[in-house]
């Protein structure tokens, strides 16, 4: 058998070619097996949740789920929006003015996810202690969110995030 | 045996400490192997792999299945519908289990053909039997999972089989079914042990390895390796020879994982359980017919149970029945006609096993059961003192006796091109 090269030979190429050819097999051999831990098609079938806000009185607040996690849906008060729009931006931790978190401002919609560890904030109970800024505390590790749902204090990073949701009518609305 | 130089000096480093890659260098590197192993020693590692892919499919389907009466039929369909790839993986695992016992019935009957079972490889063989158990074990309880009607009556069929013990076979029974019926208890525990008898098999197929490593494989001329000059290093020489099987193998499974997936399973476990409707025709897996059919051959409850678990047992005593110091067949003129004539029992067995118990079918089953043990208890055991065996070469490297050489002899003449 001749040399095709300077020290190679065609054993070598065979070598090689049947290795990239084996490990071209197993990748694709991997993707399914590590594909079936993603979402299944009926997990993602259930990814968006509608909820009718006409129920939720004035001041009071309403906790939903979505893709398996609370969303809060609070109807707030004059007081309680008058006092999101007083702050000052730079203030906040995580600039942002309340009308970019709301569509109607009086329907605050939020994911009831503290920012920091994924626990689930206190306040949408009447007797739950609700910060100092009266929106919502972290009990796991002392996060505190104002009436927009915006982090003042404690070890959060960001804001309560709002879902991506819209009116499909005049009181219902889409979440996901 | 030379201390393996390695050049990573990591490598170095942690065999100094841990002789890992001296112990796989020395196990699966330079092991010297019988040069003339023919395609049919292709088998044992090929199990090996076949046991990988299915513990690995295993886990996966684990990761979405549920052991629930109420819930596991509507697992196993989310699985095929709604799981990414499920369908694929599932499938794999069905069929793979036909296939992992294909390969093992073929390594068997390899061992049975050549006389692998005999002095000094007993346990070896033994170990064998072990894990053959095991994985019927295993397959019978991963079959029950899906919760479909086959998958419910074969638990019921075949739990029931202990119920032939006398006295106690009751109460062994109800101990298996953790209540008075096939239920979630039974559900449930046949889950956890499917689970972890493919573990238990790992164990014993360590054993087998270690087994096998002691004195080395066996080969077509059944006569022990005399040296270096009969023996080849198992890479790459049988790395190479192992991984071209494993890719036939490979083509096979797939053209039926993806062209013929359901041949070997059977429509009515697509019915979900009901334990007050009996199928017309229970049939278990085909890996199971032979033994099926000898439970079935004998009019006796009892001594069929105990006829169908001898059926195995005779397995682990093969190596005292058989006494000829003869191991390959090739050598034995009668043993190489009886060795057919055994295999063609045994697929007349599998064949009989799936035709209904009535009319000329348990006649056959009978007839051809005696003859399982007859081959067993009476042939091998005469055999071995009437039988003529032919004269052996005397080395593996010889394969050609004295004056009789043709062309293999004349083979190694030519020297071998280096490349």
């Amino acid at each position: 058998m001749a040399d095709t090269n300077e020290g190679t030979t065609r054993r070598d190429f065979i070598h090689v070619a049947s290795a990239t050819a084996g490990a071209l097999g197993v990748a694709c051999v991997a993707w399914p097996f590590i594909d079936q831990m993603n979402p299944a098609a009926d997990t993602l079938a259930l990814s968006t949740t509608e909820f009718d806000v006409s129920g939720v009185e004035e001041g009071m607040s309403v906790t939903i789920v979505w893709r398996g996690k609370p969303v809060f849906v609070r109807h707030r008060t004059e007081k309680e929006i008058n006092e999101a729009n007083a702050v000052k931006l730079d203030e906040l931790p995580d600039p942002q003015i309340d009308s970019d978190r709301t569509t109607k401002p009086e329907m605050l919609v939020l994911l009831g996810v503290c920012t920091h560890l994924g626990c689930v904030p206190l306040g949408q109970s009447s007797t739950d202690p609700k910060g100092e800024w009266g929106g919502w505390f972290c009990p796991c590790h002392g996060s505190h969110y104002d009436t927009s749902g915006r982090i003042r204090k404690g070890p959060a990073p960001t804001n309560l995030a709002v879902p991506p949701y819209k009116y499909i009518s005049d009181s219902v609305i889409k979440i996901g | 045996m030379s201390e393996p130089k390695f050049n990573n000096s990591l490598v170095r480093w942690i065999d100094h400490r841990l002789p890992v890659f001296t112990f796989m260098h020395h196990e699966m590197h330079e092991y010297p192997t019988p040069k003339n192993l023919n395609y049919w020693w292709n088998f044992g590692s090929l199990a090996g792999i076949v046991l990988v892919i299915m513990i690995m499919s295993g886990i996966v389907l684990a990761m979405h299945y549920t052991a629930h009466v109420d819930h596991a039929f509507q697992s196993v369909e989310r699985i095929m519908r709604d799981v990414n790839y499920g369908w694929l993986v599932r499938y794999i695992h069905a069929n793979g289990a036909s296939f992992f016992f294909i390969v093992v019935y073929i390594h068997i009957f390899r061992g049975l053909y050549y006389g692998s079972y005999k002095a000094p490889r007993e346990l070896l063989w033994m170990l064998g039997v072990v894990i053959l158990v095991l994985m019927m074990a295993t397959a019978f309880m991963g079959y029950v999972l899906p919760w479909g009607q086959m998958s419910f009556w074969g638990a019921t069929v075949i739990t029931n089989l202990f119920s032939a013990i006398p006295l106690v076979g009751e109460s062994i029974v109800t101990l298996l079914w953790g209540g008075f019926s096939v239920d979630n208890p039974t559900l449930n525990r046949f889950y956890a042990l499917h689970y972890l008898l493919p573990f238990v098999i790992v164990g014993v197929v360590v054993l087998h390895i270690v087994a096998l490593h002691r004195f080395g494989s066996n080969n077509p001329l059944g006569i022990d390796v005399r040296g270096n000059q009969d023996t080849i290093s198992f890479h790459p020489y049988y790395t190479v020879k192992d991984a071209f099987g494993l890719g036939v193998f490979l083509v096979l499974l797939s053209a039926v994982v993806f062209f013929l997936p359901n041949s070997m399973g059977h429509p009515d476990n697509y019915i979900p359980a009901n334990p007050m409707v009996t199928p017309a025709h229970i049939v278990p897996e085909w890996y199971f017919l032979p033994f099926y059919a000898i439970l079935r051959a004998i009019p006796d409850k009892l001594f069929g149970v105990l006829a169908m678990f001898a059926a195995i047992g005779v397995l682990f005593i093969l190596p005292w029945l058989d006494r000829s110091p003869v191991r390959s067949a090739t050598f034995r003129p009668i043993y190489k006609v009886m060795f057919w004539v055994f295999l063609f029992d045994c697929v007349v067995l599998t064949w009989l096993g799936a035709k209904p118990a009535e009319g000329i079918y348990v006649l056959l089953s009978r007839l051809f059961t005696a003859y399982y043990f007859f081959h067993f208890l009476i042939l091998l055991p005469v055999l071995s003192i009437f039988e003529t065996p032919r004269a052996l070469p005397r080395s593996i490297g010889k394969p050609i006796l004295e004056g009789g050489g043709g062309a293999m002899a004349a083979a190694p003449a030519a020297p071998r091109e280096k490349l």
